[in-house]
């Protein structure tokens, strides 16, 4: 996870954290509930992930950007950082 | 006279306080992050950012201690169902009338929290926050829980209810280049005026749309544009299509608006029924982003030129303020204490305030000044800020 989350979710900072398989939106849902709010962060309100955010399974960056469906296995990890978007 | 200036700035809030007769910035707060707007509601002197992450989203934060600790406040969200028609961006035929063919539907998001405004004293949770994509909301309990107007989302002049089923007119709203950012060309609210005499009556301001009243709490929404001109448009009289870039009234007499647009000042003396283009461009007094309007005198006002439209910047190297006193009518340009030399600063919509007799501006250069003599004489409070967006006296 990008370190600029960690000034707003601190609690977040320095963990690995093991959440059950499930789509990548389940996956960020779980995240929230340990830390509320994170969601808003990295989501709109309709559950599309920001312009400005990347999510990525291991390696692969994620096709739905909209519902966040792509399929998280067991021993995945997801990555969440900013998308480079300025100069 | 206040003894508190909030600055919102590309790289946080900076906040002025006023001891010994002299200004004193403290430490950035929210560092590093876009701060859009910046004030402090008279009623219990909580003070609101408006925070415009980059990656994140737009966030309200808000301080219960004058400026020490800030919390981040509930996020704004468009309800499930909202929707809105989406624009693009005009080609130079561009003709605001024309039918639009088929709409696109596009679902509502929070893009940027623009403006905040505070109720009255008889409604001491009420608070306003004008958002682009175009929705106003309102909170009743002090910022816990915001909801959308939905009467001037669904207003026909933007389509009609779409949370209802498809368009039933067309949507004459247009896109603000401050959306650009946003990867998108939709309107934003950027002007909330209440009117001190009466709770229930609003004015807001829309680019790029136009301004549009409520006399009955927010229920129904009425365009009130007769007198606009848009020097853009094949039809510079039509209804909608207008670009505001700040609305400002007088508290002691309501019925005195006065804008600033994309097409020079305009002034109202009868509550916008009708708008007068004030503009006098030998006096430096047409293209500009802000306005402000002495408290008790509506023909007083102040504006700060820019050479406009395709430079926005200082005209010919040299800061000026212009003010009238007489509705626009004649124009004093003031430059006592103001560079003039290789000044290119632009002050933005929300970048000056008042005061009393106060005066204060801050612009993308970063420079601050102010004045105690209703803009006589200016003085520097610092060249070195980031570039601002919005000053407000506290």
């Amino acid at each position: 996870m990008t370190t600029h989350l960690f000034r707003f979710f601190p609690i977040l900072e320095n963990q690995e954290l093991t959440v059950p398989a499930g789509s990548v939106a389940e996956v960020l849902h779980a995240v929230d509930a340990i830390s509320p709010g994170f969601c808003d962060y990295v989501l709109d309100e309709r559950g599309a992930l920001r312009r400005h955010v990347n999510v990525s399974i291991n390696d692969t960056i994620v096709i739905d950007r909209k519902a966040l469906s792509d399929h998280v296995g067991d021993d995945a990890t997801v990555y969440i950082f900013q998308a480079l978007s300025g100069g | 006279m206040s003894n508190l200036i909030l600055l919102g700035t590309r790289k946080g809030i900076v906040i002025l306080d006023r001891k010994d007769s002299s200004w004193h910035p403290r430490p950035i707060e929210h560092a590093g992050v876009p701060v859009c707007y910046a004030a402090r509601d008279p009623r219990d002197a909580t003070l609101w950012a408006s925070l415009d992450h980059g990656h994140w989203g737009p966030k309200l934060s808000r301080s219960r201690d004058a400026g020490t600790t800030w919390e981040n406040a509930p996020a704004i969200k468009y309800p499930e169902g909202a929707r809105y028609i989406v624009k693009v961006l005009p080609t130079p035929d561009f003709d605001p009338d024309a039918p639009t063919g088929q709409p696109e539907y596009a679902g509502a998001t929070v893009y940027k929290i623009w403006n905040i405004a505070f109720g009255s004293d008889a409604q001491p949770g009420r608070l306003y926050a004008g958002t682009i994509p175009g929705g106003l909301f309102v909170s009743d309990d002090g910022g816990e829980s915001w909801e959308l107007n939905r009467p001037l989302w669904n207003h026909e002049s933007r389509g009609g209810d779409l949370f209802r089923g498809d368009a039933t007119s067309e949507n004459r709203w247009q896109g603000t280049p401050a959306s650009i950012d946003y990867g998108v060309f939709e309107p934003g609210i950027h002007s909330i005026v209440i009117d001190p005499r009466d709770a229930d009556h609003i004015h807001v301001a829309v680019s790029t749309a136009g301004v549009l009243e409520t006399t009955d709490g927010g229920k129904s929404w009425t365009g009130r544009n007769q007198g606009m001109l848009m020097d853009y448009s094949p039809n510079p009289k039509a209804e909608w299509g207008h670009d505001p870039h700040f609305v400002a009234g007088c508290p002691g007499e309501p019925d005195h608006l006065w804008q600033q647009n994309h097409c020079g000042v305009f002034y109202s003396n009868d509550g916008a029924q009708n708008w007068r283009a004030v503009s006098k461009p030998e006096a430096d007094a047409r293209f500009g982003f802000p306005v402000a309007v002495d408290a008790n005198d509506g023909r007083t006002a102040w504006v700060i030129p820019a050479k406009g439209d395709f430079e926005r910047m200082a005209i010919g190297g040299g800061l000026a303020v212009a003010r009238t006193t007489d509705g626009g009518q004649s124009w004093q340009s003031l430059r006592n204490g103001l560079p003039q030399e290789h000044a290119y600063d632009i002050v933005l919509r929300h970048a000056l305030d008042i005061a009393g007799d106060t005066l204060c501006f801050g612009s993308t250069t970063g420079n601050v000044y102010l004045s105690e003599d209703r803009g006589e004489n200016w003085q520097c409070l610092g060249n070195h800020f980031p570039p601002i967006y919005s000053v407000r006296f506290g």
